[in-house]
């Protein structure tokens, strides 16, 4: 009966249709804010578009003075790098091998236990358990990379030395398992997620067919979520090529040509840091290698994100 | 009890439990004498539910529920949305396990060896490994064709590679869709149709030889002529294996099913032969839903 009363109700209501000219003006009105608001927020779009072109085009510059005395072949060939000396290499292997060696170290630590714990999170803690642990591995993401840095010299590498006798003060492997430790919460945070945005009628669909908890996890859930997983994983690994502090402090500040995690070496960020606190007059050779080597820097992980496009568009699921 | 069947309990504690049908049977048939009507040969049960009530937290989603399976059969679960016939089916392989906060009350026995699938004792896993069931969406693993089926049998721990190529086979055979994929057994499953992927959700339960199949309205998800060969492959697959559908669609449930309960607020108001029920239901609520006057 509620429905032909109001059916009633409707017929009884006039409605006075508007003015053509009143509606052109409403929706005149619509457009110019809609104009406003897309142009605001073009705007912001474009203040990040803009920041990338500004530093890319400094590094470049400062970068093309530095190759007119440095030819790039010896730049990139070159296994020597003393800028600091009177007869000045700059060779930037010895950088890039310490750079991939702490790199390597960091993701041979964060990369099973950042998806150990993304699974567990995911896939077995209870919400109570997960609640709790989250903000303990947030916490681990927002400690300050300058404290982990001591905690690598302080802690990791005495008691590292305690197992390999004549292990080094300073080395790649103590600031590398460090680094790993650093980026976990990345890694496994981002592996969390992408397990849980896997539908939950794809893991009603093994546990039906007599699936356990781990069969699911790993036969259904992982291969799933794989082309997240792989992102958490390479955004680990552009942390750790860029991360500057941990390897400032703890891995030495030699430029070694070396691929042996326990010895002491020299990250492209940590000569970046170097630089930045010495005493190199602006302008000269030496002062500009830094741009040099903050663009291979760049071009590496610019790399990794085509990479990780590339990755994502591959193993990428639609369900 | 609401039901107009009354049914006994068949687990009879009096040394009758190898046939524990007979009780039911005996119940269902004297309760459709009282009707009036001919007596059909009733099968032998695979599975029944006695007493059986369901809880999402605080509220109870099903009454007291006692219903009959028969082997070999196809029975259709139908009724208006919310009515708990999906809670029902989901119960009988324990997928409410899953989620925090349900409970079970009564039974739900599994025939012949007459285990109550809802015993905290029994592992759920063992339940689902003899009960299949294919959802209301097509859900293939992000998997091979072949892999989607040989799932099953590679958690059961299958490695030989000649077993698995047979079963695998024949569940696709056994599902109607090996013509379509045998020639792209590799390919990604996600690379199917919506109807071919539901017959491969079908294909992934039989590669198991499962004693019964849930089906969870299999085919809303579905277009026509999709959904006209999954209720054909039901249809054959009534031969082997014991059939439990949920369906919105009267028209299928009539089409497909042998036995049918008409289920209304988590109470099962009619149970009876899908011809009966549909030609002449015994009570007015199910008339009225089946006519399309509610529901």
């Amino acid at each position: 009966m509620q429905d032909a009363n109001s059916i009633e109700s409707l017929e009884g209501a006039s409605f006075e249709p508007l003015k053509v000219s009143d509606r052109l003006a409403r929706k005149a009105l619509r457009h110019t804010k809609e104009r406003v608001i897309e142009a605001l927020l073009f705007a912001a779009a474009g203040v990040s578009v803009l920041t990338t072109v500004g530093i890319v085009w400094v590094l470049v510059r400062e970068s093309y003075h530095f190759f007119t005395v440095v030819p790039i072949w010896s730049f990139l060939t070159d296994t020597m790098w003393t800028p600091l000396f009177a007869d000045a290499h700059y060779g930037i292997l010895p950088l890039l091998a310490g750079t991939l060696t702490t790199s390597l170290v960091a993701l041979v630590v964060a990369i099973p236990l950042g998806t150990t714990i993304a699974i567990y999170l995911s896939e077995f803690a209870r919400p109570a358990v997960r609640e709790a642990v989250k903000p303990f591995l947030e916490l681990l993401g927002g400690i300050p990379s300058i404290v982990y840095g001591y905690f690598a010299l302080v802690v990791v590498i005495p008691l590292l030395q305690l197992f390999i006798p004549g292990l080094p003060g300073f080395n790649m492997l103590g600031a590398g398992i460090v680094m790993g430790i650093a980026i976990i919460p990345y890694v496994s945070s981002l592996a969390e997620d992408a397990m849980r945005a896997v539908p939950m009628s794809m893991r009603e669909g093994s546990y039906a067919m007599g699936g356990t908890k781990f069969q699911t996890a790993v036969r259904v859930v992982i291969p799933a979520a794989l082309s997240g997983i792989l992102s958490a994983y390479i955004l680990g690994v552009s942390r750790a090529v860029g991360e500057t502090m941990i390897v400032a402090v703890a891995a030495g500040m030699q430029p070694n040509f070396t691929m042996n995690p326990t010895e002491p070496a020299q990250t492209i960020s940590a000569y970046i840091v170097q630089v930045a606190l010495g005493d190199l007059p602006h302008g000269s050779i030496g002062y500009q290698s830094i741009f040099a080597a903050g663009l291979s820097l760049m071009v590496m992980t610019l790399l990794l994100n085509v990479a990780g496009h590339f990755v994502r568009r591959r193993y990428r699921e639609a369900y | 009890m609401v039901g107009h069947i009354a049914m006994r309990s068949i687990d009879r504690p009096d040394g009758q439990a190898a046939r524990p049908t007979l009780g039911s049977v005996a119940g269902a048939s004297s309760a459709l004498a009282r009707d009036g009507r001919s007596l059909p040969d009733t099968p032998p049960i695979k599975a029944a539910a006695e007493n059986f009530s369901f809880f999402y937290g605080q509220f109870q989603a099903l009454k007291s529920i006692t219903l009959p399976v028969y082997e070999k059969h196809v029975t259709a679960l139908i009724g208006p949305s919310g009515c708990g016939k999906s809670t029902l089916l989901r119960a009988c392989n324990r997928m409410h396990d899953l989620y925090p906060g349900n409970r079970y009350e009564g039974a739900i026995r599994l025939l012949p060896d007459n285990t109550n699938l809802l015993d905290p004792a029994v592992d759920p896993i063992e339940v689902r490994m003899r009960i299949g069931m294919v959802f209301q969406k097509p859900n293939p693993f992000p998997k091979s064709i072949y892999e989607n089926v040989a799932y099953g049998l590679r958690i059961r721990g299958e490695k030989s590679r000649s077993v698995l190529d047979d079963r695998v086979e024949e569940a696709l055979k056994g599902a109607a869709l090996w013509a379509e994929v045998a020639h792209r057994l590799n390919e990604p499953a996600f690379a199917l149709s919506g109807g071919q992927q539901q017959r491969l959700c079908i294909a992934r339960c039989l590669a198991t030889d499962p004693e019964v199949l849930l089906f969870d309205e299999p085919t809303s998800a579905l277009d026509p002529i999709a959904t006209a060969s999954i209720e054909e492959l039901i249809d054959q697959l009534r031969q082997k294996v014991t059939i439990l559908i949920v369906t919105h669609n009267m028209q299928q449930a009539a089409r497909v099913s042998d036995f049918t309960a008409y289920m209304y607020l988590g109470e099962l108001i009619e149970f009876g032969e899908t011809r009966q029920m549909f030609v002449n239901p015994v009570r007015p609520e199910t008339e009225d839903y089946i006519t399309g006057r509610f529901g």
